[in-house]
């Protein structure tokens, strides 16, 4: 018979019940085998995300304040809040433009070949497993010693560093971030490159249409929503990293999550550890509002594939 | 006009594709080059590899490398433990529990790992007051942060099969759910339990904002130490690290691929 598989949960306990108890009786059981993954994403996912939400809102005693968010709206906290926004967004379009291009170069050739295979494997390392060696990438390349360096003074007599240490600053970081952020760009927007028929392409030619027409009219209407959510999901990306610009920069905190890391490492004036999360909790929102956008927009676009 | 026009399009797109590969392969693997370029330097411009012999004569990085290894295994474990049974039965007998499972797993995306460790310090006290301060209880943090990546390639893998109709000829056969389990799901859903596997070590070793802000003397961590003494020896490291995680995710372009051409021959 088949009929255990809708009646019963838990083998044995729930065959014994009776028939009129045991669909009730079978979801309190199947509800059961939820409880460890429930139990555990509650324990080390939702209740430190509620810590630090909460925390914002509580002054050093635990009583309820907005001082907190007051004190973030000004001075160096306001100005890193913006120097993050806008090395995000300029690392987000920077990363979407030549991610763009480097998609199509890859989506045209074979899929199933060894250039992609290398690509996909190497913007993967590169997006989301990079974080330290990026760093040391960047100043084995372009450091005081770097390899371009030396080769720029050495051939040309090319001094880099004549504008002062740039590396450690936001030019260094936005040269350093754009080392994942075109590859997360390739991950996020080969699948909706993918998506683009041939047969569309040969609609266009077969009614006179130039590859101009077919970008203009077809390609690029159709690609123009992954591209502005792909753009959103970089952006949020580049808010949140951390690893890559604290190997790189060790004193001062021009970012965000560089200034979250003053609190936890106890650089700050006893009893504000609460501007600590109440930082937290503008970069939540900020990569909230981005990935909620991103979100829909993506609802949107799977309506085409 | 269009017939006259194509051969000159293929053209120029060919050469465009070419143009933005080599360019763009050029900015990406410099800095590989960089890194192999400094790491090999010696004294009075010569080549040396001391600062490759010298990832296995520093006591402190072999340990380091030993620990991350270890989370990285420990927490793959943990993350299939809570994600296979759960997503399985969740597809079975819980399907309103879907969005729910699914909202969770995303989450840490949109939970900056900077701003979860400000949450995880009050809690890993407690952790460390009950377990001991191995850095082995990273394991805890990790299984959440490989969720996104893991919920992805079981969900795939998950719906590539028919669940409910092999877990219901199963069941009529005399089977208990945890051998539907063990015998049904996890088999068939193989290849995806390895790709989730391959990514969640990846992100493992490669991981430094928790580990350094707990504390705690992982491989990443060890490494951007050591960058403050030793530059030859911290980008060698680096570069081995980059190699290491770029060989997981070749090999697993090749994992799925294995699962695809499966699917059409059943």
């Amino acid at each position: 018979m088949v009929a255990p598989v809708t009646t019963s949960a838990g083998g044995g306990a729930a065959k014994a019940a009776a028939p009129g108890r045991g669909p009730t009786r079978g979801n309190v059981l199947a509800w059961l085998v939820v409880v460890p993954f429930l139990a555990y994403v509650g324990t080390f996912l939702v209740y430190p995300t509620i810590l630090v939400l909460a925390g914002a809102f509580q002054d050093s005693d635990g009583a309820f304040t907005l001082s907190n968010l007051t004190d973030l709206m000004k001075g160096v906290y306001l100005q890193a809040f913006w120097r993050s926004i806008e090395l995000s967004a300029i690392t987000a379009l920077l990363g979407a433009v030549f991610g763009a291009l480097l998609s199509w170069a890859v989506a045209t050739g074979n899929p199933v070949g060894l250039l992609r295979r290398v690509v996909v494997a190497g913007a993967g390392v590169l997006a989301q497993f990079g974080g330290v060696p990026l760093a040391f990438a960047f100043l084995a390349t372009v450091g005081f010693q770097g390899f371009v360096t030396k080769f720029l003074q050495d051939s040309f007599g090319i001094n880099l560093f004549s504008g002062g240490a740039w590396i450690f600053e936001l030019p260094g970081l936005t040269l350093v971030y754009t080392f994942f952020q075109i590859p997360l760009m390739v991950i996020v927007f080969l699948p909706a490159l993918d998506g683009l028929r041939p047969q569309w392409r040969e609609a266009t030619e077969s009614l006179g249409g130039s590859s101009w027409t077919y970008w203009r009219y077809v390609g690029g209407p159709i690609l123009f929503s992954p591209f502005l959510g792909a753009v959103l999901l970089l952006f949020a990306n580049a808010f949140s990293a951390y690893a890559t610009a604290a190997a790189l920069v060790s004193q001062g905190s021009p970012i965000v999550p560089l200034q979250i890391r003053g609190f936890l490492t106890g650089e700050v004036l006893l009893g504000q550890e609460n501007l600590g999360k109440a930082l937290g909790l503008g970069m939540v929102i900020v990569v909230g509002v981005a990935m909620g956008i991103y979100a829909l927009l993506q609802r949107r676009v799977s309506k085409w594939q | 006009m269009a017939v006259t026009a194509k051969p000159g399009r293929k053209i120029t797109g060919a050469v465009l594709r070419w143009v933005v590969l080599v360019v763009l392969g050029i900015y990406f693997v410099l800095p590989l080059v960089a890194m192999g370029e400094f790491s090999t330097r010696g004294v009075n411009d010569t080549r040396s590899l001391d600062s490759w012999t010298g990832i296995f004569a520093d006591p402190d990085l072999v340990d380091s490398i030993l620990t991350s290894v270890e989370l990285a295994v420990l927490s793959s474990v943990l993350m299939l433990v809570l994600l296979v049974p759960t997503m399985a039965w969740i597809r079975l007998r819980l399907p309103k529990l879907r969005r729910l499972v699914e909202f969770l797993c995303l989450l840490p995306l949109t939970i900056p790992a900077i701003v979860l460790v400000v949450g995880m310090a009050p809690l890993y006290a407690w952790v460390n007051y009950l377990l001991g301060d191995s850095p082995l209880t990273l394991t805890f943090v990790y299984a959440v942060l490989v969720l996104p990546f893991a919920y992805r390639a079981i969900d795939a893998g998950l719906a590539s099969i028919d669940l409910k109709t092999l877990a219901e000829a199963a069941r009529s056969l005399g089977a208990s759910w945890g051998t539907v389990l063990w015998r049904i799901v996890v088999p068939n859903i193989r290849t995806a339990l390895i790709g989730a596997s391959l990514l969640s070590v990846a992100l493992v070793l490669g991981e430094f904002t928790i580990a350094s802000l707990l504390n705690f003397e992982t491989l990443q961590v060890q490494v951007n130490l050591i960058g403050k003494r030793n530059a030859g020896l911290s980008i060698a490291v680096s570069l081995a690290c980059l190699v290491f995680a770029f060989v997981l995710l070749f090999l697993l372009s090749y994992v799925g691929q294995r699962r695809r051409v499966t699917v059409v021959e059943d």
